[in-house]
């Protein structure tokens, strides 16, 4: 395999372990006091997927901590124990799954996977057998279908005690796209080789490359005979990663075992008709009913069943693609360039003065598809919030059994979508709110009920929409803020700029965005060290988002992050300097206005400032900053702009505003290096080109 | 933004690329580029100034959505500017993982300057322009100076 082969299975590799990990974590502490059927299968089959491709990427650490969780799952899966304890078993899948995400990190910055991870394995080795231990008193036998309403789990039981071997063949078809079929081809032998013997395949050389077309075009057949009956083998396959189609088949069974029912005889049945049409590969359920009739064994039909509602079942999840953002950026640069040949044809100047009915008609047509084109094309890079508010689920989890605080996270509007650029910049954020309301915000149990509250905190996580914005808001019904405390700190900090009583408790509470501000007497472990806060506004600024706090003393503190829907797209306002076109992102203007001569003056360095109500300002000549030549010098004749960058305000001259408009962000040309006050690009509707002004660059001098 | 000319953009292949040079006009002499690095070729149009940067980079075009910076080569080899008219062309080459405009007099030809033909310039002449030169070609009897283009495009 090459470097660059191995690198793109890496990715995909590391993308696609983050997301089951992020499943995992979700059902586990979606169902952590106890588990149902669905949940325990739907953790064997992550431990199993997660096992098998680590084990494809030779992580053999990685999957010997997924195979004993598998393990762990397989037995509660078969055999359904009584009394477990769940937060144990919670807590060693949450190691297990922490174990592998550290491991992941340690890949993607291109280390060497090295933890240890079986004194992990046999701690869930020692617990399964404790279970199994206590597991004894529950009588081997179930009575069938107690308690496992749609596997047949129970009936499975009584035919993989006898020694009955079945043979099988297989025919997998992976995903359109999935890459590397040859190697997934392999991986899947691989995996089979724990329950099957005589494994055969077709294609036989799945190591060489030259058979990744045949495997596409006819599937890849595998024969093999097995101890384990149909379903579980077909479970088994049906993990298979990027698996599109099973087609399993029952060949025959030999050996007597203890099967209650004569499995041989009927299934021989279909066998016949099966060998008649050798390269006809039935599916189980496909088979004559006749054949089936004859053999007068329901089981047969049951078991078909049950694999056709899970072949229904496991289809569900393919009407999802990943596709790599660079492509979604690709559709949407074309977009762009759609849009604007599509005004140069509708609008040619060859077609002045023609009387053109039918085309007007048409063009308007065209006009209506292009637009929906473009809402599409931009709704594609939407992502819902979902993912990141369900990992919150851990946190506060995992936070509450550290500091023994209970805590309910409530989550609502989850499905609200924002650019997935975006996405990677707030989770953090988030993450550091909720630390700190859990932290500093909620009370221990006790002091809670002392005060008349009920015992369990309330943290609200909501996302909603709001025109162009999407409000996120982290409510809690902790203590609140300290105002005095914080005051109190800000000044010892030299935080403060006019006296204290000029403060008003709102602008207090903005103190704690600021960096180095803790006002936890002890450092805990997720918080109190003075950082954390201050992420929350540096990231959200990336973004060009603001974060604001609302806190009432004893009744809880309210965080509303505010941030943009798409970065692809900004508000900006449109200036003019020197005949050429700026943007200035509209969420820094404060106001535009005109200067009056009587309320400008220079200091003896030569700077020169206004003041505009009773306020003093700097002001930046836009012209000067850039070295751009032929612009308004006349600071009266020109335009004051107010920008604001958190703190602090400047006045910045430009020769006229032109307008708001809408603007598609580009970053600037590689080959440029980077301008101070400059941070890209931007093309305008009628393929012009504006500059976008950086706000930030006017400060940090 | 009309396109003049796509080239060879699906014939991207040595063998068939060995050998050819774009050439174009800057003043009185004639240069040429290696067909490799050469995108596409597009008339002149609209440049946006970009402030702070080296004087020979004139700013940035919209190629069809793309953004892409321009340099202007008469300035890059140190030769007064020149209006620019009918002829003005953009050459868009490829280097590395940059794309960019170079702002010409006129494009020429594609020229097939085989390897014995071309020779290292003489050492003794030493203009300015020449540290952008690597080798000097021969077509019949026209003389072609073959651009170095990392060095053209190294921003010190």
């Amino acid at each position: 395999m090459s470097d660059f082969d191995r690198e793109s299975m890496l990715e995909m590799f590391i993308f696609e372990m983050s997301h089951l990990i992020d499943q995992l974590e979700a059902t586990i502490v979606q169902s952590e006091s106890e588990y149902n059927i669905d949940q325990i299968n739907e953790i064997f089959r992550i431990m199993h997927t997660i096992k098998g491709s680590s084990a494809m990427m030779m992580f053999d650490n990685i999957a010997g901590v997924a195979h004993s969780i598998e393990d762990l799952f397989y037995y509660l899966r078969e055999e359904n124990p009584q009394d477990l304890d769940y937060k144990r078993l919670s807590d060693h899948v949450l190691g297990g799954a922490d174990f592998v995400k550290e491991e992941l990190a340690k890949i993607q910055d291109g280390q060497k996977p090295d933890g240890d991870g079986t004194d992990l394995a046999k701690a869930i080795d020692k617990f399964l057998q404790s279970i199994k231990g206590t597991g004894a008193e529950i009588p081997e036998a179930l009575p069938p279908a107690a308690d496992v309403p749609v596997q047949s789990v129970a009936k499975k039981q009584s035919y993989t005690a006898g020694d009955t071997v079945y043979k099988y063949r297989a025919r997998i078809y992976f995903q359109d796209g999935c890459e590397m079929e040859n190697i997934r081809a392999y991986t899947l032998v691989h995996n089979l080789q724990e329950l099957a013997t005589e494994i055969s395949h077709e294609p036989q050389d799945v190591i060489d490359e030259e058979t990744i077309p045949v495997i596409r075009k006819n599937g890849f057949m595998v024969e093999f005979a097995s101890s384990q009956d149909y379903n579980y083998v077909y479970s088994h396959l049906l993990a298979t990663v990027y698996l599109r189609e099973l087609n399993l088949e029952e060949l025959s069974a030999v050996g007597a075992g203890a099967s209650p029912v004569p499995v041989a005889i009927p299934v021989a049945t279909p066998v016949a008709v099966a060998e008649n049409v050798p390269e006809a590969l039935v599916l189980h359920e496909d088979l004559p009913a006749a054949a089936i009739a004859a053999a007068s064994q329901p089981d047969t039909s049951a078991a078909s069943q049950d694999a056709s509602q899970r072949k229904a079942g496991a289809a569900a999840p393919t009407h999802m693609i990943s596709v790599n953002v660079n492509k979604l950026d690709a559709l949407l640069n074309l977009m762009g360039e759609l849009v604007i040949s599509e005004a140069m044809v509708t609008q040619n100047s060859e077609l002045e003065g023609l009387q053109l009915e039918s085309f007007n008609k048409e063009t308007r047509h065209l006009r209506k598809i292009i637009s929906n084109l473009q809402q599409t094309v931009m709704s594609m890079r939407m992502v819902p919030l979902s993912a990141t508010f369900f990992r919150m689920h851990r946190i506060v989890r995992d936070m509450c059994r550290q500091l023994d605080k209970d805590v309910q996270l409530d989550i609502v509007g989850e499905e609200t979508e924002v650019d997935k650029n975006i996405i990677e910049h707030i989770a953090d954020p988030i993450m550091h709110i909720i630390r700190n309301s859990i932290d500093h915000g909620v009370e221990l149990p006790a002091e809670r009920s002392s005060r008349g509250k009920p015992a369990k905190a309330r943290v609200l996580l909501e996302a909603k929409n709001a025109g162009g914005d999407v409000l996120i808001i982290i409510k809690d019904d902790g203590r609140g803020i300290n105002t005095e405390k914080v005051l109190k700190k800000a000044k010892t900090n030299g935080l403060t700029t006019k006296p204290d009583a000029e403060y008003t408790d709102r602008e207090i509470q903005q103190f704690i965005f600021l960096p180095g501000f803790s006002t936890n007497d002890q450092v805990t472990a997720y918080s109190g060290r003075g950082v954390g806060m201050d992420v929350v506004t540096s990231n959200l600024e990336i973004v060009g988002g603001t974060a604001l706090v609302d806190s009432t003393p004893g009744e809880g503190t309210t965080f509303t992050l505010k941030i943009p829907l798409t970065l692809a797209i900004i508000e900006g306002m449109s200036v003019l300097v020197a005949g050429a076109q700026y943007t200035i992102p509209i969420v820094h203007i404060i106001k535009s206005f005109k200067a009056q001569p009587e309320n400008l003056f220079t200091d003896p360095s030569g700077n020169e400032m206004i003041t505009e109500r009773g306020e003093i300002f700097n002001i930046v000549r836009l012209h000067e900053f850039f070295n751009i030549e032929g612009a308004v010098t006349d600071v009266c004749e020109g335009t004051l702009i107010m920008l604001e960058n958190g703190e602090h305000v400047v006045c910045l001259l430009v020769d006229d505003l032109i307008g708001q408009q809408q603007a598609v962000v580009k970053s600037m040309p590689k080959y440029f290096k980077k301008v101070r006050g400059l941070s890209g690009c931007t093309l305008l509707g009628n393929g012009d080109i504006s500059l976008i002004i950086d706000v930030a660059g006017f400060f940090d001098k | 933004m009309a396109m003049v000319q796509n080239l060879f953009d699906e014939e991207r292949h040595d063998d068939t690329i060995k050998d050819q040079y774009l050439t174009f006009a800057i003043e009185d002499e004639d240069y040429g580029v290696e067909i490799a690095y050469v995108k596409e070729i597009v008339k002149m149009q609209a440049i946006t100034k970009v402030p702070e940067m080296p004087n020979f980079i004139e700013g940035i075009i919209n190629l069809r959505g793309d953004l892409i910076g321009v340099l202007d080569v008469r300035k890059r080899f140190g030769k007064p500017s020149k209006e620019h008219d009918e002829e003005t062309c953009i050459i868009v080459i490829i280097y590395s993982d940059y794309t960019l405009g170079m702002i010409v007099d006129a494009v020429q030809e594609t020229a097939i300057i085989p390897e014995d033909r071309i020779a290292p310039p003489p050492s003794a002449k030493l203009s300015f322009a020449n540290q952008f030169i690597r080798n000097i070609g021969k077509v019949g009897d026209d003389v072609k100076l073959l651009l170095d283009v990392e060095r053209f495009l190294a921003q010190d």
